[in-house]
Order: C-alpha cells, then structure tokens, then sequence
C-alpha cells in the first residue's frame, strides 16, 4: 500500500512539473486548474469536514488578490498615483522589483486573511447552518461593494496589477512562472490537507460537523477548531487569490476579485460535484469541472451562465453526495468499509 | 459633523418619508419570503430575481403602450404560474432537504433567471415612466414622486388582501396548518404538494407585485434581485415568521437606515451597507441567542 502511494504521488508530480511543457498552450488554463483544486480543497476542509458551508472564502480570495497587488506597487511607487487612471504606464518595475514584490505580496495575502478568519471567527462561526451561509454570503458581497468604492486601490474602474517585467524576453517565462507558483501552491496546499486528514484535529471537525452539541459536551472546545479551521482555509484562498490576481492582471472589485458569481460558487460546487468530506473528491471534482467548464464554455458562448445554474441545481438536487459518495456507495470494501455478507444478502432479498 | 445631512433638516424628511414608502414595499416583498419559509422551510436566493422578472413584465408592457400600472394585476397572475412552475421543476425536490441544499439550488435557478432575463431584455438600466407627477412638501423642499405614493398604497392593498384571504379561505386555512405541522396536515387530508406548489406560487405573484412597482418607482436591471433577496431575509430575520406588523415595521425600518446611509456614506455605498446590516443582524442575533445556551459551556 506504501509502495502504491508513493508511485501515485511521485507520478503525480512528474505529471505536474511536465504539464506546462507537454501543454504548453494551456499553461494559463492549467493555472486556473491548480488554483481551482486548492480552492475546493480547503474549502472541503470547513464546508465538508466542518459542516459550515461558507459562502464567503471569496472574501479572503478578494482580499488575498488586492493585498498582493497593492503590496508589489506600494513597495516600490506610491500606490495612489499608480492607480489613477493610466498611472501603471509612468511607473515601471524592475525584474528584481517584480519578484521581490510578488513574493512580500504573496506572504501578506497568506497572513492578513488568516488574520482576519480569525478575527471575525469568533463571531461569525458562532452562527449555525443556513444562518451562516447567508451571512457569509452577505460578507463577500458587502466586501466587494466596498472595494468598489475605495478610491486607493481603483474603486470602481479597478487596479491594473504590475506587469511581467519587459526585461524577460521569454514569452514562456511568464506563464510558467505562474504555472509553478501556482503548482508550489497546490503541492503545499495538498500535503497540509493530507496531513490534517491523517490527524486528530479532522476527528475534531467530523465531530463538529456530525453534532456540534454532544461535541461540546464532550469536552471539545468547538469554538477554537472551528476558528482554526477556517484559518486554514482563508490562508489558502489568500494565497489562490495573491496568484489570480498577478495572472489575470487586472482586478476588478466585483467582477474579478470578490467574484461570488463565479469563484464563490466554484468552490462550492467544485466540492460538492466531487463530493464533500473525502481527501481526493475536491479535486476530481475541480478537475472534471475545470474541463467541463473550457470544453464547454466556447461552444455554448452567452449561454455559460444558464448552463452554469442548470448544472448547479442538477449537481446539488440530484448528487448531494457528489462522486466519491456515488462510488462510496457502489464499492463500499475500496474505501475500507467491512460489509457483513448476511446483511447485503438480507438486503437484496429486500429489494 | 460636516454631513450634509445633518446640516439640511429638510433633508432627514426628505430622506424619512422616501425610507417609510420604500420600506413597505420591502416588507411586501419579505411578506413572501416569510410565507415559503414558514411553510416549506425553504430559504429562496432567487426571490429578487422572481422581483426582477416581475418588474420587467410590467415593462414589456409599458414597452407595448399599456400604463405600467396594470402590472400590479397582470404581473402577479403570470409569476404565480412561474413560481408554480419552478416549484414543479426544482424545488418539490429540495423542500424536505437540508436547508443548504435549497440555498445552492435556489442560488443555481437565480444565475439563470438573471442570464435569461439579459438576454431577452438586454443589461441597460431601465424605468417605466408612470407619469403620476410629484407632490411637494414644505414649500417645495420636499419631493415626493407620486408613483412612490402609489406603491405604497398598492402594497398595504396587497398585504391586507392575502392577510383576510389567509384567514378566511379554504386554501388559507391549508396553507396555515401545513406550516403548522406538515404531518399532521397531510393526515387530516391536505394535499400538502399542492398547498406547496400555492405558497410558492403566491410568493412569486407578491415578488411580481413587488416588482411591478419597483420597475414604476425605481429601477430595472437584470443583476439587482440579489439585494432584494437579502433585504427580505433581514426583514424576516428581524421580524421573526409569520408577524406581519414586525414585518411591515422593520420593512421601514430597512428602508429608513438605506435611505440615511445613502446620504452619509454615499450611494456607491449603499449596497454594501444592506450587506454589511445584514451581517450585524446576524452576529448580534448570535450574541444574544448565544446567551441563553450558557449553560453549556
């Protein structure tokens, strides 16, 4: 079994570092997709395992991809004149300007939203089921309309972020620059959930998840695990978002940035279609989605929105349990559940 | 305090009556969403969009010549069968579900009302001029449109209408004992499915109403249900199921603190501060429940 995981995921990761330059049209498209596994895996880790399923991880994707960009302007140039309009052309970053920048921003985008998860968890977490969706749905949202009217960072008319340095002549560089921070993003974001997954603190949620209540009175200080679970998250939507933000380049409040219409609920559904609760659903899931979403999108161009709320109620009304439930349930011995051959048997007769 | 506000008294009337008039009108719509969320516990992302759709029938026929007005008649008749048929479609599936559940779903038919209503009525902002005029107040500096006069009366009209027929008809009294309890409906003989698939036909003819004088008073655009959905949920938060008079207060209520945030913070932030109330409401409503389970701890 170790031998078999270790070949797994040492192919894996074979696959991941050739990717860009066995696919090397679609290294944006295969950012996207790392960027979209590490969303829906954390946040399986507190809509799945935790059970408080957020509508407002955008928040912390949002804030992650500002952070970032204003942190590699506000470095170097005053960030004001940067963006008003047309102020990204005056101003222009050096190669060592660029990473250095990129790397500070990344670092802040990673620590101020698990800051700010933890600041608000105490008051937020405590609201339960549905109550917390919305809120957090109410949070994304009030969070986009208020970027859009903060004049330092673009209000409205947005931010243009710093543009791949000129000096680099490669046309590949910047594309597999973003690709592999991306890939470092998920790698890490992979081993931290693998990790939690082999670890007491998953217990801990599962419990919070299955009766928050008896899990209280169990002696668990549900309030703490659930304040850290959700920092988790937030510090990988900050990074996910920090990245977006360099690739796209250019953020918008509401249209890029805290985009519930799109990412917010991407990472729901991500989840959701591969099925909540499981290490590997997450990202079967975001990979099956991803693929569906550019295979299909062109085709049915103006449509992708209608086709994306269908699909959205066909997954939640007819797959709650996503992809790893359906085959949970088909081949119960693969996911080490003991089956008493008298009770399928008795089963059987039933149907 | 350099607000402008504060420093033109005639404004905070000004800003007051325009809040109280809007406010009904939200309570009209919260009323719905009060009446599907205590019968089929279900809580319906997509009522601003069933709003919206609304308004954009009174406009078509404002579009056809026809005064907007009559909307508040047409309007309602066509989004009970709407709301009819989605209940059909999408939600008899989802009403004994998690409540999560019905919130992603209702989120999915939301996304594709709004495309939908882009494509057939295009992404500009519009408006049906109901030509009423307006009525000034105080020596004219006080604007009041009339059409916002005439919304508000519609609206009391409406609620009080669904009031007495909740009361006194046979389809009220059903709907009355299924939000009771469901069970014990359906044993005495209430076809519960139907009085689902009523309710929410009568939660999207109220949002076709709502609408309808929305598209008269304010404005149209196919992306705006989603601040209505949240108002209504705060109203009915507010207000608790079921009390109309809490519904209609804290409807004004909503529409008073809209209209000052307007002039104190600024319009491009006026949605955002609906947002952010909403998420005060709730924290606060997590305080102070919190309280009474202390003995927990």
């Amino acid at each position: 079994m170790k031998q078999k995981d270790l070949i797994l995921y040492s192919g894996l990761i074979i696959l991941g570092l050739a990717a860009p330059f066995l696919f090397s049209a679609f290294k944006v498209q295969l950012t996207y997709l790392c960027v979209l596994i590490v969303l829906a895996m954390t946040w399986n880790l507190q809509g799945g395992e935790m059970g408080y399923n957020s509508f407002g991880n955008i928040l912390f994707y949002g804030l992650g991809m500002y952070l970032t960009a204003s942190v590699q302007v506000g470095m170097f140039f005053p960030l004001a004149e940067w963006t008003e309009s047309g102020g990204e052309k005056t101003f222009v970053h050096t190669t060592a300007q660029y990473f250095q920048g990129i790397g500070v921003g990344l670092l802040v985008a990673a620590i101020i939203p698990t800051i700010v998860a933890g600041a608000i968890g105490y008051a937020i977490l405590g609201l339960r089921g549905h109550y917390f969706a919305i809120c957090t749905l109410g949070l994304g949202i009030a969070a986009g309309e208020i970027a859009g009217g903060i004049e330092i960072i673009g209000a409205g008319q947005g931010f243009t972020t710093p543009p791949f340095p000129a000096e680099i002549v490669d046309p590949e560089a910047r594309g597999q620059f973003f690709y592999f921070l991306s890939f470092l993003v998920l790698v890490l974001a992979f081993v931290f959930v693998k990790y939690i997954y082999g670890s007491r603190f998953r217990l801990i949620l599962n419990a919070i998840r299955d009766n928050e209540d008896k899990a209280e009175a169990m002696g668990i200080q549900t309030m703490k695990y659930k304040i850290v679970g959700w920092m988790c998250s937030a510090f990988f939507c900050g990074l996910a978002g920090g990245i977006m933000g360099g690739l796209i380049g250019y953020i918008d409040s509401t249209d890029v940035a805290f985009d519930g219409r799109e990412m917010g609920v991407f990472m729901v559904l991500m989840a959701i279609l591969g099925g909540k609760g499981t290490l590997w659903g997450p990202i079967i899931g975001a990979t099956l989605f991803h693929f569906f979403k550019e295979g299909l999108w062109t085709f049915i161009l103006g449509w992708q929105y209608v086709a994306l709320g269908v699909l959205i109620v066909v997954i939640v009304v007819y797959f709650p349990e996503g992809l790893m439930g359906w085959l949970r349930e088909k081949y119960p011995e693969r996911f080490g559940e003991v089956i008493d051959e008298k009770d399928r048997k008795a089963q059987v007769e039933l149907k | 305090m350099d607000f402008l506000i504060f420093k033109a008294p005639m404004l905070m009337v000004q800003a007051s009556l325009d809040g109280i008039l809007l406010g009904i009108l939200f309570a009209l719509i919260a009323y719905g969403m009060a009446l599907q969320w205590g019968v089929m516990n279900i809580i319906n992302i997509a009522q601003g969009d069933l709003v919206i759709l609304g308004g954009y029938i009174a406009y078509t026929m404002y579009l056809a010549g026809i005064h907007p007005a009559w909307g508040v008649i047409v309007s309602p008749i066509i989004m009970y069968f709407v709301g009819w048929a989605l209940y059909k479609l999408v939600i008899n599936k989802v009403v004994d579900r998690d409540l999560f559940i019905s919130i992603l779903a209702t989120f999915g038919i939301a996304i594709v009302f709004q495309q939908l209503m882009n494509f057939i009525f295009g992404a500009d902002v519009v408006v049906a001029q109901s030509e009423y005029g307006t009525t000034m107040l105080f020596d004219n500096s006080v604007t009041l449109p009339n059409s916002k006069i005439f919304s508000a009366f519609i609206s009391v009209l409406y609620a009080i209408a669904l009031v007495v027929y909740m009361k006194k008809s046979r389809l009220g009294r059903a709907i009355r004992a299924t939000a009771q309890n469901a069970r014990a409906a359906k044993i005495l003989g209430v076809d519960t499915e139907k009085v689902y698939a009523a309710t929410f036909g009568i939660n999207a003819a109220l949002c076709g109403i709502a609408g309808a004088l929305i598209s008269i008073t304010l404005t149209l655009h196919p992306y705006v249900g989603l601040p209505y959905t949240v108002r209504s949920f705060m109203i009915v938060i507010v207000a608790g199921l079921g009390n109309l008079p809490a519904v209609a207060i804290s409807g004004m209520g909503l529409g008073l603190f809209e209209e000052f945030a307007d002039y104190i913070l600024g319009t491009e932030f006026r949605i955002g501060a609906v947002f952010m109330l909403l998420v005060f409401i709730l924290v606060y409503r997590r305080f102070k429940l919190s309280k009474k389970r202390e003995y927990l701890k």
